[in-house]
């Protein structure tokens, strides 16, 4: 059963996983960094605090968070097809995985940058740090390491979710797991598949621990 | 003085929160801090000032009155031009708050890159500062990897960076050990000497006042209870907070029971080298009981201060005031603590 054209389906399904995985986090990042930061400067102990803002924009990333993925899949298509030509295949998939993991990111990231020293912010702005210096210069190089940790969970996470969109026909190895292990009853190779995807999971893990305590100069 | 303040706080009042829940933490705070001068703050945790020094760089914003630094009421300039007058304020804190994530020289140049200074003369300079303060080597150590006087250390070379006029010390010398507090003082001392830099000192230990301090505020209950000279609260303190700051010997006059009067001695300099007790002893041949005694040097001057207490009988207790008016030692009747 494992032919040759069951590896080149593996390994294409690998493909499309990690390129939706990284695209997405990339894309979850560039939203969910920001209003992660956004949510800290607002907060009442933040320093710039402005309740509204603040609480608008904790509303609706609880709300987006508190929908499943599986649903959210389903009820983002037409956003989906307006932004991608299509609901079917890997770029497709990308969206509705932004969407779910760019709230997400913005609480990992929000909770990483809610670790910095109180007195170190104090500090630099008793040097006359703007606020947008603050956080480019102190509170966002101060939570690196904690940050990095906080994307090797976000890429894990993105990774299982985009296992999931094999449901609606995602491409990647969940695809494959669904298609071949649930519909054809192969279970050995969803096995297989599930067995990558923990590899997966496991090596981003690490690679992300890694590079936090390498950076990390608290500890020598 | 006649000298115009860099620092003056007029009225000032700080309020936490509001309604029934309200906490006044600054009532009514005037102050004026001249240029050059090393200005001192004492008073015992929660009586005010660490909020007090926040307010003189608006970290903390007051409630009412107005804080004028060099001249400008800084409450009510615009965002950007309190950030200007800021890089005229250097700061130091209990915590150091150095960037972890940064080097002891790239620290140091923090303020600099905020100010706009390009990166290599910033550089330069940091380097200065780094040597002014002893620690040319460490230019490279990470704050992880350099002890608590270091830290502040790189904290004072910080501070010192944007050229400021002032620089106020939150508790700077307090989680340090005695050794490390006295060479963060004598540094602090000496840049004061040799730079002009004015310097505001909040803490909770006489010794610190004693110290480096020109002038001292004493802060109890958010009011300043007192205020003046070093050397002169020492000597005369009127009011029951400043007592209790600069003779932390409350203890001692407690435990001690008997009928005849307590009298508080302060020898100043001279008197100091002088036998005053045994010759008085001698002189009016009355044993007294020595309750607490302690030498301090204030602006290099050695005071002592002695609580002794005398014998019941009034005959013998007017001889020994005379003698203590004509040997010119200033003394004060201390109440026994009645609790």
């Amino acid at each position: 059963m494992f032919s040759e054209g069951m590896f080149s389906l593996m390994g294409t399904g690998l493909l499309e996983t990690l390129y939706m995985t990284v695209v997405s986090t990339v894309m979850a990042y560039l939203i969910g960094l920001p209003v992660g930061m956004i949510l800290v400067v607002t907060d009442k102990e933040g320093i710039r605090p402005n309740p509204t803002i603040n609480r608008i924009v904790g509303s609706i990333v609880n709300l987006l968070r508190s929908v499943p993925f599986i649903i959210l899949l389903v009820a983002v298509m037409p956003v989906t097809r307006f932004i991608a030509g299509t609901t079917i295949g890997s770029t497709a998939t990308v969206v509705p995985l932004v969407i779910a993991a760019a709230p997400f990111v913005a609480r990992m990231v929000e909770s990483s940058a809610k670790e910095v020293d109180r007195g170190v912010i104090e500090a630099s702005l008793s040097m006359g740090a703007s606020t947008l210096e603050v956080v480019l210069k102190v509170i966002i190089p101060e939570a690196k390491p904690s940050l990095i940790v906080g994307a090797a969970i976000a890429t894990t996470t993105i990774l299982g979710y985009s296992a999931m969109s094999g449901v609606v026909g995602g491409g990647g190895l969940g695809d494959i797991a669904i298609r071949y292990g649930y519909h054809r009853s192969q279970t050995d190779i969803m096995l297989v598949m599930v067995v990558i995807l923990v590899l997966l999971v496991q090596i981003f893990q690490e690679i992300g621990n890694i590079i936090a305590r390498k950076c990390d100069k608290r500890i020598r | 003085m006649t000298q115009t303040p860099i620092i003056e706080l007029k009225n000032l009042n700080k309020t936490f929160g509001t309604g029934e829940e309200a906490v006044v933490a600054l009532d009514d705070i005037n102050i004026s801090i001249y240029p050059g001068e090393i200005f001192g703050i004492i008073g015992l945790s929660g009586a005010g000032k660490s909020t007090l020094v926040r307010c003189m760089n608006l970290l903390e914003r007051p409630t009412a009155g107005s804080v004028i630094f060099d001249g400008t009421d800084i409450t009510s300039l615009s965002d950007k031009a309190l950030r200007n007058i800021r890089r005229s304020i250097g700061m130091i804190f209990q915590s150091f708050n150095l960037l972890m994530q940064r080097t002891a020289l790239d620290n140091v140049c923090f303020p600099l890159e905020i100010a706009g200074v390009p990166k290599k003369e910033a550089k330069a300079r940091a380097k200065e500062l780094l040597k002014t303060v002893g620690l040319a080597d460490k230019e490279k150590a990470y704050p992880a990897q350099l002890s608590g006087g270091q830290k502040q250390r790189v904290a004072i070379a910080r501070a010192l960076a944007t050229n400021p006029k002032v620089i106020l010390c939150d508790e700077a010398t307090s989680a340090l050990d005695p050794t490390t507090t006295q060479s963060i003082l004598a540094l602090l001392k000496e840049l004061n000497q040799r730079l002009g830099v004015t310097i505001v000192i909040i803490t909770h230990e006489m010794k610190v006042i004693e110290q480096i301090c020109n002038r001292v505020a004493i802060i109890d209950k958010s009011h300043i209870e007192e205020m003046g000279p070093v050397d002169e609260v020492f000597r005369h303190p009127r009011t029951q907070a400043a007592k209790k700051l600069i003779f932390p010997s409350g203890d001692v006059v407690e435990e001690v029971t008997g009928y005849g009067k307590l009298l508080r001695l302060v020898f100043d300099g001279n008197a100091a080298n002088r036998p005053i007790i045994a010759n008085m002893v001698l002189k009016c041949g009355s044993p007294v009981n020595i309750v607490f005694a302690d030498t301090k040097r204030i602006d290099d001057k050695i005071y002592g201060h002695m609580i002794v207490q005398l014998p019941e009988n009034e005959e013998k207790v007017r001889q020994i005031l005379t003698y203590l008016d004509m040997e010119e030692i200033a003394y004060e009747e201390e109440e026994y603590d009645v609790q």
